[in-house]
């Protein structure tokens, strides 16, 4: 494992941000959109449940759940998005008749998507507290864990749809843009897991998201950290990104032993 | 050459099936430093197949390949056989949203290049590239992508360099000077290169030993003139067409 070969991906992705400015925008345009129309609805039911008194409370659960919810979905896009730039650029052969290994590469899409998270997080705190006087970090430290755990199943997920787009090509592109959403209903982003039917309750016990979003609730009503929902999520989520990683490699391999790697981007 | 040296690389009865298809059947022949192959054959002979066995792209079914004395199989030799190889096609890209300058930047970091922005600037000027260097890879012409891409397969000093079709789009003056400056790599850093090409003149020109592949197979091999000599044609674009054409029928 070599440093300056990760910093070389690492780098590769800052060159195409410093050039591209339809990328840098879409980092403050989707937050921005999203909290402008949630923030107005939370703002809205407040007002027509009880007279605004808990305004603050619909913002915090509403505010929140999207502000981590996009940490989800951008730590998943940075790992998939920066690989499809790849493909999409032909490069993939040069990079892989270079001496970076495959471990090195997804380390290096792991840090790119990393640093996508951390942009578009204080991005959103920033349009949070500036736009609604909402301040994220009324969950207090917690709010670390809770962001580790959301950015590992991003990960996860990234990393899967990675695979398949390795093994059956760009026709597989369209689950880097949709995947994570198929989560979405089960991660009980907006409301309680308790509101969900019966089976999909089931379900939401083995996506880690879930019980992220329900301790941010349980911390913001209730003021109580719930260390278990915490240890359900980072032990799921490791046995998520292990069996993943499993299948990529496995995919790696058996695309080259097909000669398919030559022609991703074809 | 051959007798006093080692080969640098060294492929044993390599085939490669994909399926039912035998893409590469029972391939075998060295490289030696200072050396330049060619590898000749109409579309489909297997030229391609084999340079992706060379750099580990895809593995043979049988057969061994041993480069710098090591294993390709191997992770750990891959990484250490890539850092002293190269490869440039005209048919890979590189990265279109950064300048040529910052993508040379990124695969001199990639080969652990020192003074990697001297290296650059020397590369920027050897293939004429200075015009273009601070321009999106997608603005370059092909002649200048193509440039680019073998100014990145010199940028770690190789001692065996892969080349596919590297003068494909070039200019005949371009051409000319690209295909000098690999004779003049080859008799100054002894590096080894792999050619192919469909540019039989420039295969005549450039190539010390070649190899004839048909249908995945070694059919003939030779310097230029051995092959002119013993399929009794004028040119090697002659020896091409009289075989390619056999084998055709």
């Amino acid at each position: 494992m070599k440093a300056h070969r990760i910093s070389a991906m690492f780098l590769r992705h800052i060159y195409l941000y410093r050039h591209s400015l339809t990328r840098l925008i879409e980092i403050v345009y989707w937050p921005l959109l999203d909290l402008l129309v949630w923030g107005f609805v939370s703002l809205y039911i407040a007002r027509l449940s009880d007279e605004g008194a808990s305004a603050p409370k619909f913002l915090a659960i509403f505010l929140g759940a999207l502000i981590l919810w996009d940490i989800l979905f951008r730590s998943q896009q940075g790992i998939s998005v920066s690989f499809l730039e790849e493909v999409w650029a032909r490069n993939f052969l040069n990079l892989f008749v270079s001496p970076l290994t495959i471990n090195e590469y997804l380390i290096s899409l792991m840090l790119v998507s990393l640093f996508k998270v951390v942009v578009a997080f204080l991005i959103s705190a920033l349009l949070a507290w500036v736009l609604y006087s909402f301040n994220l970090f009324i969950i207090g430290l917690y709010i670390i864990p809770f962001m580790v755990n959301l950015i590992m199943m991003g990960w996860t997920i990234g990393i899967l749809t990675t695979g398949f787009i390795l093994r059956f090509g760009q026709q597989a592109e369209v689950l880097a843009w949709g995947i994570a959403f198929l989560f979405q209903p089960v991660s009980a982003v907006f409301y309680p897991v308790s509101v969900l039917p019966g089976f999909l309750q089931t379900l939401a016990q083995f996506i880690p998201a879930a019980y992220v979003f329900e301790g941010m609730r349980s911390i913001i009503f209730n003021q109580i950290f719930p260390v278990d929902h915490l240890i359900k999520a980072f032990s799921l989520n490791l046995i998520y990104l292990t069996l993943v990683l499993f299948f990529f490699f496995r995919m790696f391999k058996k695309v080259r032993e097909k000669g398919l790697l030559a022609k991703i981007g074809e | 050459m051959q007798s006093s040296e080692l080969p640098l690389l060294y492929v044993k009865d390599i085939s490669k099936s994909f399926n039912s298809f035998q893409a590469v059947k029972k391939v075998s022949f060295e490289l030696y430093p200072g050396e330049i192959l060619g590898l000749l054959g109409p579309n489909g002979a297997g030229k391609t197949t084999i340079i992706h066995m060379l750099l580990g792209l895809t593995s043979p079914t049988s057969g061994e390949i041993r480069i710098f004395d090591l294993n390709p199989e191997k992770a750990k030799d891959r990484e250490k056989i890539l850092n002293r190889m190269n490869f440039s096609s005209t048919y890979v890209a590189m990265p279109y949203s950064l300048t040529l300058r910052e993508s040379l930047m990124v695969f001199a970091r990639l080969y652990g290049v020192k003074n990697s922005r001297a290296k650059i600037d020397y590369l920027i000027d050897q293939f004429e590239l200075k015009e273009a260097a601070d321009r999106p890879v997608r603005t370059l012409s092909s002649g200048q992508m193509t440039r680019l891409n073998l100014a990145k397969a010199f940028i770690n000093d190789p001692e065996i360099l892969l080349l596919d079709e590297p003068t494909a789009s070039l200019d005949p003056d371009i051409a000319d000077r690209t295909r000098r400056s690999l004779i003049e790599a080859k008799l100054s850093k002894k590096m080894a290169i792999l050619y192919t090409s469909h540019n039989m003149q420039e295969m005549e020109q450039i190539s010390d030993r070649l190899l004839f592949l048909q249908n995945g197979e070694i059919i003939a091999r030779g310097s230029p003139g051995e092959l002119v000599a013993k399929f009794r044609g004028e040119s090697l674009e002659d020896v091409f067409l009289k075989v390619a054409r056999e084998a055709r029928k």
